[in-house]
């Protein structure tokens, strides 16, 4: 079985779901259709299911009910060792008793590749993620970004048409995590195969993924490209997770108007019926004013104090108390500080245009006032 | 008498070491004083073994006329050669059938939950607690004719299978104490293995006996030698076993050298013997210590020191 297959391949997961013994669902009824070539992340937090639902995929898990196509083709019941797909591990998992050429070659060499031919693909595949002329070293001599290339470079050297990949980042520091995340965009763009990418970190879903897929209890809560689901999460879970956000956690009433602790905002495009909603404002859409009277006709403002005021560099951010014990932020340009300072009272305001409204979690919906409307920023 | 392989190194080491002065001291000074507080134990093991052990090769030289005849009627006599290929015949069966039966039982050490994991290492350190003798008179019960063992193999239709005075009897009871040697090295060396290098084997294309194979028996190789080196040295060097459970005719190399010291007081001959049992332990030694790297004897060593049963 030469693995020279061109291009990615297209996963279907359907109505996918996995229970443990008598436990309740850890996957519940996933449906993901992924594209050829797409880049596709499981985003979510711990215990959502995304490395469970990636490990069905791979085959290292046994799915409960549901079905896992290749090409159209039903995959659920082949061993891992016969889906051909590509994986890389969180903790790299390189074999440590061969060479960094041992392990790029071994699944070369258990697809019997002719030696010559496995000499070639493991140097092209090597100097493909920089690392030409360390085939010989022993992975525990390399640093923690090397090692992880050279997953990478096992992972694909056999042309598999998809790769998988847990966490491959996270016990990297910041900084090599940046330069890999650029490797692994690099590679995606000219091996051309599907990517699926888990992670629990919002930064590297954002900038490496064609579309993210966000995970909440075992269900995928949404699914879009990066911009989509931050412009509109539809629900508090997905703009809380996916970057900052002011958040109001309100009632929309009836004629356009949105009610949050006294306060009534215009919702011109309202649609739906009445009912529980948040209110969102990303930092970057909120402006402050010194004076109430500065604010445009037409803005929903609010009044907030300023707690803190840092400089940024590219931006300079505020941290604003809205009364109540309920906080959020914004972002400035470096340079407009005019009577804008910490410990100020400032008004908060925006174009009805750049807020959004999402649901809540069902049945947690409150009614008026809520007691913890905060700006939320989760990625740990 | 063969030496035992660990020499006890923290023998008396719990000596006042003098009164810390409050000054930084240099590092000479700090050298001194870890000489300080190694020199109980070498004292001890310099009166107790070293010198003994240099009496052993010189009288193996001397006694009872200066030169090598000790050494080379070892060689000579046609019958001691015998019981040196016997000895290191039985250490070796001992050594494969030990490893055969370990293995497994490390691998599932590993797999098992912490509790199952406690009962497990239990069962194998029974024998290692014990009293020698109390376990051979068991043994000599079991194996004696008409006794359990026979009666369970008379079950499957091996009738009159003779074990007792045999050196398969001899052998199978020094599995059994051995065992725990060979299990703990093992298990202390798979525990450290990363599970998911399986996985990773399977997700290129190896399939799970070929990942194991591939991946996971190499990485457990290093348990593999330093326990099967530890089985093998204390194996040749076992004496209550074989003088109990075995027969004057298959005597191992341990009662020929009681024989020669108690009975016949050869003490030059049976310190040839002694001398060459040794060298022979720190070739096995030697040889484990490349096959798996340096750490392996000495990993062996310090999971179980204390040569428990001879």
């Amino acid at each position: 079985m030469s693995a020279t297959t061109a291009g990615g391949g297209r996963i279907e997961l359907t109505d996918l779901c996995k229970r443990y013994g008598s436990g309740p669902l850890v996957v519940d009824h996933v449906s993901i259709d992924i594209a050829p070539g797409e880049f596709i992340t499981l985003l979510g937090p711990s215990g959502s299911g995304k490395t469970t639902t990636l490990n069905m995929i791979a085959g290292f898990t046994d799915i409960t009910s549901g079905s896992i196509k290749l090409g159209g083709r039903d995959i659920a019941p082949l061993p891992p060792h016969r889906r051909e797909f590509g994986m890389v591990f969180q903790n790299y998992a390189l074999f440590p008793h061969m060479t960094v050429a041992q392990n790029v070659a071994f699944p070369l060499r258990e697809r019997k590749v002719p030696k010559a031919e496995t000499a070639r693909r493991v140097e092209e595949t090597l100097r493909l993620v920089d690392l030409e002329g360390m085939g010989g070293r022993r992975p525990d001599e390399l640093s923690g970004g090397q090692q992880q290339r050279v997953a990478l470079a096992r992972a694909v050297v056999f042309s598999p048409s998809v790769l998988l990949l847990d966490e491959p980042l996270s016990a990297l520091d910041r900084k090599l995590r940046q330069s890999l995340q650029q490797e692994i965009k690099r590679l995606h763009q000219e091996l051309k195969l599907t990517f699926v990418f888990v992670t629990h970190d919002q930064d590297e879903a954002m900038s490496l993924s064609d579309r993210i897929a966000v995970f909440n209890a075992g269900r995928v809560e949404r699914i879009g490209t990066p911009a989509d689901l931050y412009r509109d999460p539809g629900t508090r879970f997905v703009a809380r997770f996916l970057g900052e956000s002011n958040l109001f956690p309100g009632r929309l009433r009836p004629g356009g108007v949105y009610e949050w602790a006294g306060h009534k905002w215009a919702v011109p495009d309202a649609d739906g019926t009445p009912a529980g909603r948040d209110l969102i404002v990303r930092p970057e859409r909120l402006r402050l004013a010194a004076t109430p009277g500065e604010v445009p006709d037409g803005a929903n403002s609010i009044a907030a104090t300023v707690t803190t005021l840092s400089f940024q560099g590219t931006h300079q951010r505020a941290e604003l108390d809205y009364g109540d014990g309920s906080t959020g932020s914004a972002v400035l340009p470096p340079d407009a500080t005019d009577g804008i300072r910490a410990g100020g009272r400032v008004t908060a305001y925006w174009d009805p245009a750049h807020q959004v409204l999402v649901t809540p979690p069902a049945e947690a919906a409150p009614a008026s006032a809520a007691p913890d409307p905060r700006t939320i920023k989760e990625n740990a | 008498m063969p030496a035992p392989t660990a020499p006890p190194e923290t023998a008396g080491a719990a000596v006042p070491a003098g009164r810390a002065p409050a000054r930084p001291r240099p590092a000479a000074r700090r050298r001194a004083a870890a000489l300080f507080l190694l020199l109980p134990a070498l004292v001890a093991l310099g009166v107790f073994f070293v010198l003994p052990l240099l009496d052993i090769v010189m009288r193996s030289f001397t006694d009872p006329e200066p030169g090598a005849g000790n050494y080379l009627s070892l060689f000579t006599d046609g019958y001691t050669l015998r019981v040196l290929g016997r000895t290191l015949l039985v250490a070796l069966i001992v050594t494969v059938a030990g490893v055969l039966l370990a293995y497994p039982y490390a691998y599932m050490m590993t797999l098992a939950s912490p509790t199952t994991r406690a009962v497990m290492v239990t069962v194998v350190l029974v024998p290692f607690w014990t009293s020698m003798l109390a376990r051979n008179f068991a043994w000599m019960v079991l194996m004696q004719d008409g006794g359990v063992v026979q009666g369970l193999l008379s079950l499957v239709g091996l009738n009159g299978v003779r074990l007792l005075g045999t050196t398969t009897g001899v052998a199978v009871s020094m599995i059994q104490v051995l065992l725990p040697f060979m299990v703990l090295p093992m298990y202390s060396v798979m525990q450290q293995i990363d599970r998911r290098l399986l996985l990773a084997g399977q997700s290129l294309g190896a399939s799970r006996l070929s990942s194991f194979r591939k991946v996971y028996l190499p990485l457990s190789l290093p348990g593999i030698v330093s326990g099967a080196s530890l089985v093998f040295v204390l194996a040749l060097g076992f004496y209550v076993t074989p003088a109990l459970l075995g027969s004057p005719q298959g005597a191992l190399i341990a009662q020929v050298i009681a024989v020669r010291t108690r009975e016949l007081l050869d003490f030059g001959g049976a310190g040839a013997l002694g001398v060459f049992i040794l060298v022979v332990t720190l070739i096995s030694l030697g040889v484990s210590r490349r096959l798996a790297g340096s750490g392996a004897a000495s990993g062996a060593a310090h999971v179980m020191a204390g040569g428990g049963g001879r």
